[in-house]
């Protein structure tokens, strides 16, 4: 008996007139959810189970996928989502459990019987080859190539794909050189050559700016019109609700809810994800009353910056590069007092990683002075800087800031084992040990065990050591809090540990630390800082107190659309 | 049902051998002496009577046994050259070259100076042996620092120009005036040669990789200096962060490692040659690297490699006097053993 493939006869019907971003305003969603529940779904699991030795990853999963619709899985840390979706892909292989395709049983044992399948998978850390050209990465994927590689016929399908779907790349631009929200979209272009028509993104926004989430959400938008399947994780919910057509909640590994996005609010899905009802008060409005509390300490404060407060941290016309190069710092000033929070936005790769490179030595200056409390750091070793009371959440911690191969305690006391030993020549890890619990007695997020290998844990975990050791342990080690530079403190994170960490920062502040808060989540900016500073290429081109702001103007700011 | 038990018994004990790494090795030893010993079978030899000969002459007598431990004491000394270094992430190709200016700087203390008695003697050499060899390991250091090159690339370079300064010495201006034209330095005082022990060739040196193991063990695993320089191994960036001063451990790592390079030089002209010579050193530098690269960098299992690499040196030499098998097979049977212990160890994959 044929079978009817909606979904092959809708690609077929390529409209090249058909209207591409910009003509239409909103998200508009053509494939009605009636549409979708007539077709046969294009995968079906049934039952899958997945464990990783005495870990259930994925409990006794069903989950339909159709043509033509934007799917998206939602779910804490470790809910299973990843798992799940490598077990669609092949990566994983389920100890129970069916996969149907089209309506067939079968057996993805490896990505490559997916990738026959045509399902694709867009992985967090894209696999592309830096050195490649764009055009060259997308002919390496393609199955069925000749000897000879036939350039201008590939990048004439690139940039009829490009056009189509709105995936603007340049074909011969290498991969190095252009931006993250630009590899996803080659390898969005990628899957489309070969044929995919089951798209799968592993938290495909962690990556991008505002504006390229938006982007990102139009190409699903022209994908779904052609009938594709599109597959995403995430743990954002504001996302789910403006992109997704169908939505399945994962929970400790199991489906907790899966169905259309229509009529679902976001606090439903909070208290999906978590498994609670959430209390009357949510955690947003928390953190707000804490800053009500703040204003009056912050005028206070105002006061006391009135009356000769020297400032905690201060750069005075710091350039790193030349003004030529848009990456790195070009003539940064800004001060933040004791007890003062300075929010920074910006896009990757806009002089932001460059503010803490900078203040530690990593990266050297070409121009300009830093001082704390006043005194110039010029020739400060970095441990001498970190001595003073600097603390640095950095972006990356596990590739930044940790050596993966080490114990969770070797990491919380890295570098510092001189403060820990009493100046002795033996290694006292038992001592160590208790002054480390003795000092996170207090801490309220709970750490992996201590002999666990930082690159056994999750993203999650690996956050609350960084946390614990520049936020907590720094406190007992050394100094009264002095300055935080912190870099996406909650990423990765749950909502509830996200909440608890946005308290300690409050709270370190409060004791009287100042705050560099660099944050992709503008919310999360604007409801701590005091101040919010928006950088762009390099330059600051917008200061102004968190009451003045809006996500709009940030937005225009950030990517220097206002001119 | 009975048997599917035991097979299950079979498969658990399999499974938990086949998961220690010490096991593995053995193992990955095992095959490589099996397909060496299939090897022989071809060239039309008898496996079981030259591993016989093998085994008999090495571990079945107190002669084999301390020719096993002569040959230990400068494969330890060279491998423990290239663990430390790896700690920091470096990888030192130099033993040899270390081991030759070692070797010619205790040798000039020892033709050169007048230092009277062996108590004070001994020591001159192997404190200017473990200079030599830090020294020149230290010019690598530089290089990589001030101008970029990799440190693979100039250790390795560095031992053929360290065999010729070498040798510049010997057939020149080191010249033993009665050595009949040879270049041969003349032979060292009594007071310039470490003494024997048991009745055998094994000498003092032995003092030394023995302190070596010790001493590197209880370093990196039990002094902060020594976490620090795992932390610098494992991830410079970070340890740059915390404030660890990276460069500091780098310089430090490699000069112990080209040191201890040199003291194998020492030990070898002074316990075996009492002269210098060219060619005192048959790849000393080069097995101990693989010694280190089989042990995993670890100063414990250095020990297990080491003793394995020098029963099959040794081992070849007997077969050669006993016209089994030329010794330049054995090169064959290092290289396999090498390569089966790399490839049966476990690949350490991340976890979700």
């Amino acid at each position: 008996m044929p079978i009817t493939m909606p979904w092959f006869t809708k690609s077929r019907n390529l409209n090249p007139e058909s209207p591409i971003n910009g003509t239409e305003s909103s998200f508009a969603k053509p494939v009605s959810d009636q549409d979708v529940s007539n077709t046969p779904p294009l995968i079906a699991l049934r039952g899958i189970t997945k464990r990783f030795g005495d870990l259930i990853a994925n409990n006794d999963i069903n989950l339909d996928i159709y043509g033509g619709e934007v799917h998206a899985v939602l779910g804490e840390n470790g809910a299973g989502k990843s798992t799940l979706m490598k077990v669609i892909y092949g990566v994983n292989q389920p100890e129970e459990g069916t996969i149907q395709f089209r309506g067939r049983d079968v057996q993805i044992q490896s990505p490559r019987d997916s990738r026959d399948l045509g399902i694709g998978m867009v992985f967090q850390n894209f696999a592309l080859i830096p050195a490649l050209t764009v055009a060259e990465n997308v002919a390496l994927f393609l199955p069925d190539q000749g000897m000879v590689l036939s350039r201008s016929v590939i990048t004439q399908q690139i940039q009829a794909i490009s056009e189509r779907y709105n995936l603007q790349v340049s074909p011969s631009a290498r991969v190095r050189d252009i931006t993250m929200g630009e590899r996803q979209k080659v390898e969005l272009i990628k899957l489309i050559m070969a044929k995919a028509k089951v798209l799968i993104l592993d938290e495909p926004t962690s990556v991008l700016a505002p504006h390229e989430v938006d982007g990102l959400f139009e190409v699903f938008n022209e994908l779904r019109r052609d009938g594709y399947a599109i597959l995403f994780i995430t743990h954002k919910i504001p996302e789910v609700l403006t992109s997704s057509d169908r939505i399945t909640v994962l929970r400790h590994g199991s489906v907790v809810s899966t169905g259309a996005q229509r009529g679902i609010t976001g606090d439903d899905l909070v208290s999906m994800m978590m498994g609670i009802e959430l209390e009357a008060v949510s955690p947003r409005a928390r953190i707000q009353s804490d800053i009500e509390y703040d204003s009056k300490k912050i005028s206070y404060q105002r006061e006391a910056i009135g009356s000769g407060v020297r400032a905690a941290i201060e750069f005075k016309d710091v350039w790193t590069t030349i003004e030529d190069d848009p990456r790195g710092l070009h003539g940064v000033t800004f001060k933040v007092m004791p007890g003062e929070m300075l929010g920074v936005a910006a896009i990757s790769g806009n002089g932001q990683q460059e503010l803490g490179e900078t203040l530690l030595g990593m990266v050297k200056r070409k121009s300009g002075t830093i001082l704390i409390e006043g005194e110039d750091i010029k020739g400060w070793s970095v441990s001498s800087i970190l001595e003073s009371g600097v603390s640095y959440i950095s972006e990356d911690p596990i590739s930044m800031a940790m050596v993966p191969d080490m114990r969770v305690d070797e990491n919380l006391v890295l570098g510092e084992l001189d403060n820990y030993n009493n100046g002795g020549v033996w290694l006292d890890l038992g001592g160590i040990r208790e002054r480390i619990t003795n000092a996170l007695k207090t801490f309220p997020l709970q750490l992996a065990p201590h002999y666990m290998p930082v690159n056994q844990l999750s993203g999650g975990n690996v956050q609350r050591v960084i946390l614990a050791r520049e936020i907590e342990l720094t406190r007992h080690a050394r100094t009264t809090p002095k300055v935080l530079m912190a870099y996406y403190p909650t990423r990765g994170l749950d909502v509830i540990t996200a909440e608890a960490t946005r308290k300690l920062i409050l709270e370190y502040r409060d004791r009287g630390g100042a705050i560099i808060l660099i944050s992709e989540d503008l919310e999360e900016l604007l409801s701590l800082s005091n101040n919010i500073m928006v950088m762009f290429q390099g330059n600051i081109v917008g200061e102004f107190p968190t009451e003045a702001a809006s996500i709009q103007e940030i937005g225009m700011l950030m990517t220097g659309t206002n001119k | 049902m009975q048997s599917s038990a035991s097979l299950q018994l079979v498969q658990d004990f399999t499974f938990k051998v086949y998961e220690r790494p010490i096991a593995r090795s053995i193992l990955a030893v095992f095959f490589a002496f099996a397909v060496f010993g299939i090897f022989i079978a071809i060239i039309g030899r008898d496996p079981v009577e030259i591993y016989t000969k093998m085994f008999n002459g090495t571990l079945g007598s107190k002669v084999g046994l301390s020719e096993v431990g002569v040959r230990m004491i400068p494969f330890v000394l060279a491998a423990l050259a290239a663990s430390i270094p790896a700690r920091v992430g470096l990888i030192n190709v130099g033993g040899e070259g270390q081991l030759y200016i070692g070797a010619w700087a205790s040798t000039g203390v020892a033709i050169y100076s007048d230092i009277p008695t062996i108590w004070l003697m001994l020591p001159a050499m192997a404190i200017a042996g473990f200079i030599g060899g830090a020294i020149w390991a230290g010019l690598a250091i530089a290089l990589r620092h001030f101008r970029n090159v990799n440190e693979v690339i100039t250790t390795l370079l560095s031992n053929y120009v360290a065999i010729l300064f070498v040798n510049v010495f010997v057939f020149g201006a080191w010249k033993n005036p009665a050595g009949f034209g040879y270049p041969y330095t003349s032979n060292f005082e009594v007071q310039a040669v470490l003494p024997t022990i048991f009745d055998t060739r094994l000498h003092m040196g032995l003092v030394l990789p023995v302190v070596g193991i010790i001493a590197t063990y209880m370093f990196l695993s039990r002094t902060r200096w020594g976490a620090n320089m795992r932390a610098v191994g494992g991830n410079p960036d970070a340890a740059r962060r915390r404030g660890i001063p990276v460069l500091r451990y780098i310089i430090i790592a490699m000069l112990i490692g080209g040191g201890l390079a040199g003291l194998a030089g020492m030990s070898e002209v002074s316990g075996i040659q009492h002269h210098l010579r060219p060619g005192i050193s048959n790849n000393l530098g080069f097995m101990g690297f693989l010694a280190s690269w089989m042990a995993n960098h670890n100063p414990i299992a250095i020990i297990g490699t080491c003793f394995l690499i020098a029963i099959i040196v040794v081992g070849g030499d007997v077969l050669q006097f006993s016209g089994n098998l030329p010794s330049a097979a054995m090169l064959i049977l290092i290289g396999l053993v090498l390569f089966s212990v790399l490839g049966f160890r476990k690949l350490e994959r991340k976890t979700e």
